[in-house]
């Protein structure tokens, strides 16, 4: 095959969504100034449509598809793949790119591929003369072209390794992780990287040391090599073999790393699967000598690969061969909105304020408390709603009186119209929440609106110093019934059980009932002109909630006021009756009942009146 | 994540079973093997297996080493009584074998098949090589085998070829040849399904008709776990002879089997005074080499390595077994931790700092009375913010820590923990123009 891989205009289909990889070759590609992104597209098995992403100072959309074939179909140009896929599809995802017609280069990201399936890719490779880097690799880098996924690590790293634009020295070694930190020695002692390649530390990777370095061999620009070598296998030796038959012709720093283990005791596996020396030939010692033999330059230790690598360089400079590459500045990239907040370099205002709750914390909070002391404390789906509804941890009567409330408003009968409507719409097949939602609907000054009512016009009467007669006057003249006053069938010889036992709970329990007493006051006129003209229950919720608050004594009077003016009963009413809501929703969807007609005999036709 | 050695117990069940698919004599064959371990019951072993009271049997340990019959330690054509009796005398000895001791826990026994030595051993073994596996086979098995290397036939079986259709070298076997090439292409396509790397039976001999394996070694690889759970079964990877691993190091295994990172420890010498606490696979490797090439061979401790960006919780831990191993015993001369590392590609350098400094942070009374030094240097991903939190410890800590990134030369720190050059106050730096 061609010695080159990659050229500036080289595209990628990258297969797996691995975000910040695709995001960094493409802040790689605004480094080098290309034109065109190399992400050609996306591969996601099993899910399509774009991914966008930062291309420079803009943004742009990738492509993504279910699978590789439409990809490479679409794409006729991508020739590399960058494969993420896990090690346990690796092998099927990357034959499959090896055989598409496309497809010049696969690099395998993936550790942990079985050695048999390396191998028969590898082979296959070969046979139809492409290319495979890795398995186990993080890639490679052609500079000033072309990067694979993580490789070279973060914009800042890759400007100060000058791997935005090309030196010439090709470099490739087993190592990922060293290969970013050779980059960096290269760019220090040289006029900096032409191409590097980390061929996976792996027993057999796709691609060997061998392969690249004579591909570099053939790259007229690539003017000296530098290689890292490992303990194990016998790679080194077939480089030492192509020295001596005079195939590689460049200078070649080289370096074999694991000269310790001779110190080791037999069997310590180093990082890499393919670290472990099977015989005497196989030490990193003599690969070392056995290279040295055979011309090429290696240092005495990995201490002074960077000085020799800095000597080799300055000869082919003095000798004419290499005319230092000229710097290139890059561009600036923006930094990421992230990074700049977390670096303290910006700041933003908010555009929401929260003081009641707290999901960030070790623990979600509910106003400072941990949810599992909520629980604990046993404080109730009272003590709930005082902490967000009214940012206060309520007395006991009071977590009991809204509780008290929620049951007693929680449903009443299917007739009322929020109970209709939701029975209407459950019926007509509708989901819980639209059922839900159209009963709630109806809540309002005529239905289940008594409560806020109530609390409004008798708190506003009482603050203001009317007297029960004044305040009855007062709604007469605008014309509304005192809200909370009179029951359909209740009486003052036939009470309200409801109201009885509420109006006991609060003088037992309340500090003061002064509101109640003064609605009592009321009650005493209105039944004196019709006996059902009662305190409701309605009325005596919202009444003896002001008193509640005041008995609590740890609101202020503003606040109190606050609180009914926002409509907080209103809410209580709608949380009580909510559960009755969906009991009717289910019981109708229980039932398989029909959808709901009004008969025709229900309905006044008159239409031309 | 490499070849690993497999007992022979285990070679040959999934061996047997997988012959048995094509060669009808290897029915059943694989049902007539037992091993024998510490706890081993002799009569709930007797009443799994009964046929170990109705045959003659052989008994070897099955520990990962050969040469077992040179040792001694073969049992040959005994009953089961005298069997027993003599795993039990072996049981828990420590024996040595070539220069490794070690002590003798897991046994195997299988039926005993009489063979004349002379005639009727032959040799074969399967070996991978990058582009092939070669066939090796010889009709002179056994312990002849070495001397007559000259007399082994080899075939290389390409990768990507079927055994099918390549054509076997083969020695004379007379009149056994066609039965031999039938077995080792049934053998080859045992040892590729299951990602065998190694095979080797030495010697096969035959009873009647059927061919007998009698020793085997072999090596699979274990990163083809997932595509062989049906044909290896619930197979285990043994230490290899003598080698122990320590609580931490199995520990550090534990956390490294979980993660998709990657988490290597292993203990040289508990009482070294040189701690590595190294990222990467191959950085690790250079800062050991470094170590020992400045001398200091006797004094390092440990080698290891974290890598693929582990989480802070991981590293953590990673960095809590070591800092606990390394502050276990006093030396006058005080100790050096070395966190080094190349530049990282992704891994967050912050990240994993997190996790390292809250272990120093617990430890810091231990790292004080040990006398403990601390060199790091570190590249990637959030670098800047790694190394000015480790500077920042520095303030805190009570043992000194030397902090260095990328434009200092990556095994420099090793140079200055160990030859402290007080004249020469500037590192070393990464070298040439920038």
């Amino acid at each position: 095959m061609k010695p080159e891989l990659f050229t500036k205009d080289t595209t990628a289909i990258v297969y797996g969504y691995h975000v910040n990889a695709i995001q960094r070759m493409l802040d790689f590609d605004y480094a080098c100034g290309r034109k065109v992104p190399s992400v050609a597209a996306i591969v996601n098995p099993g899910s399509e449509g774009y991914h966008k992403v930062f291309f420079g100072k803009g943004e742009v959309l990738l492509p993504m598809y279910g699978d590789f074939a439409t990809a490479a179909a679409k794409h006729p140009k991508a020739d590399v793949v960058v494969n993420f896929a896990s090690f346990r599809s690796a092998f099927d995802s990357s034959m499959e790119a090896l055989n598409h017609p496309n497809i010049r280069t696969v690099a395998v990201i993936a550790e942990g591929v079985p050695e048999r399936r390396a191998r028969q890719l590898a082979a296959t490779a070969r046979k139809l003369d492409k290319m495979v880097i890795g398995p186990a690799t993080v890639g490679g880098i052609k500079a000033g072209c072309f990067k694979i996924a993580n490789t070279a690590g973060t914009y800042d790293n890759i400007v100060e390794s000058k791997l935005h634009r090309p030196g010439s020295v090709g470099f490739v070694s087993k190592s990922g992780g060293l290969s970013n930190e050779c980059y960096n020695i290269i760019a220090r002692n040289t006029d900096g990287l032409y191409e590097g390649i980390a061929i996976g530390g792996d027993a057999y990777p796709g691609s060997t040391l061998l392969d690249h370095i004579l591909r570099y061999e053939a790259i007229p620009a690539v003017k000296m090599i530098v290689a890292l070598g490992e303990i194990g296998g016998t790679e080194e030796l077939r480089i030492v073999e192509a020295l001596k038959a005079g195939k590689i012709t460049k200078p070649l720093v080289i370096w074999v790393t694991g000269t310790c283990s001779t110190m080791f005791p037999a069997g310590v596996q180093f990082g890499h699967a393919g670290a472990k020396a099977g015989s005497a030939l196989e030490t990193a010692q003599a690969k070392n000598q056995a290279l040295k033999e055979a011309g090429a330059l290696v240092p005495d230790s990995f201490n002074d690969y960077g000085v020799l690598v800095n000597e080799t360089y300055n000869k082919l400079v003095k000798k004419g061969v290499i005319k230092p590459a000229a710097e290139v500045e890059a561009p600036a990239l923006p930094m990421d909105f992230a990074q700049a907040l977390k670096e303290g370099k910006i700041r933003k205002a908010t555009t929401f304020i929260n003081t009641i709750s707290n999901e960030k914390k070790e623990e979600l909070e509910y106003l400072n408390i941990p949810i599992s002391k909520v629980l604990s404390s046993n404080m109730g789906i009272g003590g709930v709603i005082g902490l967000l509804w009214f940012k206060r941890e309520l007395p006991e009567y009071g977590r009991k009186f809204l509780e008290t409330a929620l049951m007693l408003t929680a449903d009443h009968g299917p007739a009322v119209s929020g109970a209709h409507n939701a029975i209407v719409t459950a019926r007509a097949g509708k989901d819980i929440i639209s059922s839900l939602v159209s009963g709630l609907l109806t809540i309002g000054p005529r239905f289940g609106g008594a409560i806020d009512g109530a609390a409004q016009e008798f708190k506003r009467a009482y603050d203001a110093g009317l007297t029960p007669e004044q305040f009855i006057k007062d709604m007469k003249k605008k014309g509304i019934p005192v809200p909370g006053i009179g029951h359909r069938v209740k009486s003052v010889t036939n009470p309200d059980m409801r109201v009885t036992q509420l109006k006991g709970f609060c003088r037992k329990n309340f500090k003061k009932t002064t509101l109640l007493d003064y609605a009592l006051e009321v009650e005493k006129l209105t039944t004196a002109k019709k006996g059902n003209l009662i305190l409701n229950v309605d009325g005596c919720i919202g009444i003896s909630f002001v008193d509640m608050l005041s008995s609590t004594g740890s609101f202020t009077a503003q606040e109190i006021d606050d609180i009914v003016k926002m409509g907080c009963l209103n809410a209580l009413f709608v949380v009580g009756r909510s559960i009755g809501l969906f009991g009717h929703i289910f019981d109708q969807k229980r039932l398989k009942q029909p959808m709901y007609r009004t008969p025709y005999d229900e309905i006044a036709y008159m239409t031309d009146l | 994540m490499a070849q690993k050695g497999i007992r022979e117990y285990e070679g040959k069940k999934i061996l047997f079973d997988g012959l048995a698919r094509s060669l009808p004599s290897f029915r059943g064959r694989a049902a007539k093997l037992a091993l024998v371990r510490r706890d081993t019951d002799p009569k709930k072993l007797v009443k799994d297996h009964p046929w170990l009271l109705k045959e003659k049997l052989v008994a070897k340990p099955d520990q990962l080493f050969g040469k077992r019959g040179k040792h001694g330690l073969l049992s040959l054509n005994k009953d089961w009584q005298d069997t027993w009796k003599w795993i039990s005398e072996r049981m828990g000895k420590t024996v040595t074998v070539g220069k490794t001791a070690g002590e003798l826990h897991t046994f195997l026994i299988e039926p005993f098949t009489p063979h004349s030595e002379d005639a009727e051993e032959c040799y074969v073994a399967i070996k991978a090589f990058r582009d092939f596996d070669t066939i090796y086979l010889s009709g002179k098995g056994g312990i002849h085998v070495e001397e007559n290397w000259d007399k082994v036939k080899e075939t290389n079986v390409p990768i990507l070829a079927s055994i099918d259709e390549v054509e076997l070298n083969l020695p004379d076997f007379g009149k056994r040849k066609a039965q031999i090439e039938e077995f080792v292409r049934a053998l080859y396509k045992v040892y590729a399904e299951g990602h065998f790397t190694y095979l080797e039976i030495n010697p096969f001999t035959f009873n009647g008709d059927d061919i007998v394996p009698l020793d085997l070694v072999a090596r699979v690889d274990d990163t083809a776990a997932f595509e062989c759970t049906k044909v290896w079964g619930d197979l285990e990877f043994p230490s290899s002879f003598g080698q122990k691993h320590t609580k931490e190091e199995m520990f550090i295994r534990s956390i490294d089997e979980k993660t998709g990172a990657s988490l290597k420890l292993t203990i040289l010498n508990p009482e070294g005074r040189v701690w590595n606490m190294v990222a990467g696979g191959g950085a690790s490797v250079i800062y050991a080499d470094t170590v020992c090439d400045l001398g200091f061979s006797r004094e390092l401790a440990n080698y290891g390595e974290y890598s693929g960006d582990p989480s802070e919780e991981d590293t953590y831990q990673y960095a809590k077994t070591v800092l606990d191993l390394m502050t276990r015993k006093k030396d006058a001369r005080g100790k050096v931790l070395i966190i080094g590392g190349g530049i990282a590609n992704f891994t967050d350098v912050a990240k994993t700092f997190k996790g390292i400094i809250k272990a120093l942070t617990e430890y810091k009374k231990q790292l004080v009375d040990n006398k403990v030094k601390i060199y790091v240097r570190r590249g990637g991903p959030n670098y800047k913010e790694g190394l000015s939190n480790m500077r920042r410890l520095g303030e805190t800590l009570g043992v000194p820590i030397e902090v260095y990134g990328p434009e200092t030369h990556m095994t420099a720190v090793v140079s200055m923990a160990l030859k402290p050059a007080p004249a020469k106050k500037q590192p070393a730096k990464a070298g040439g123009r920038k």
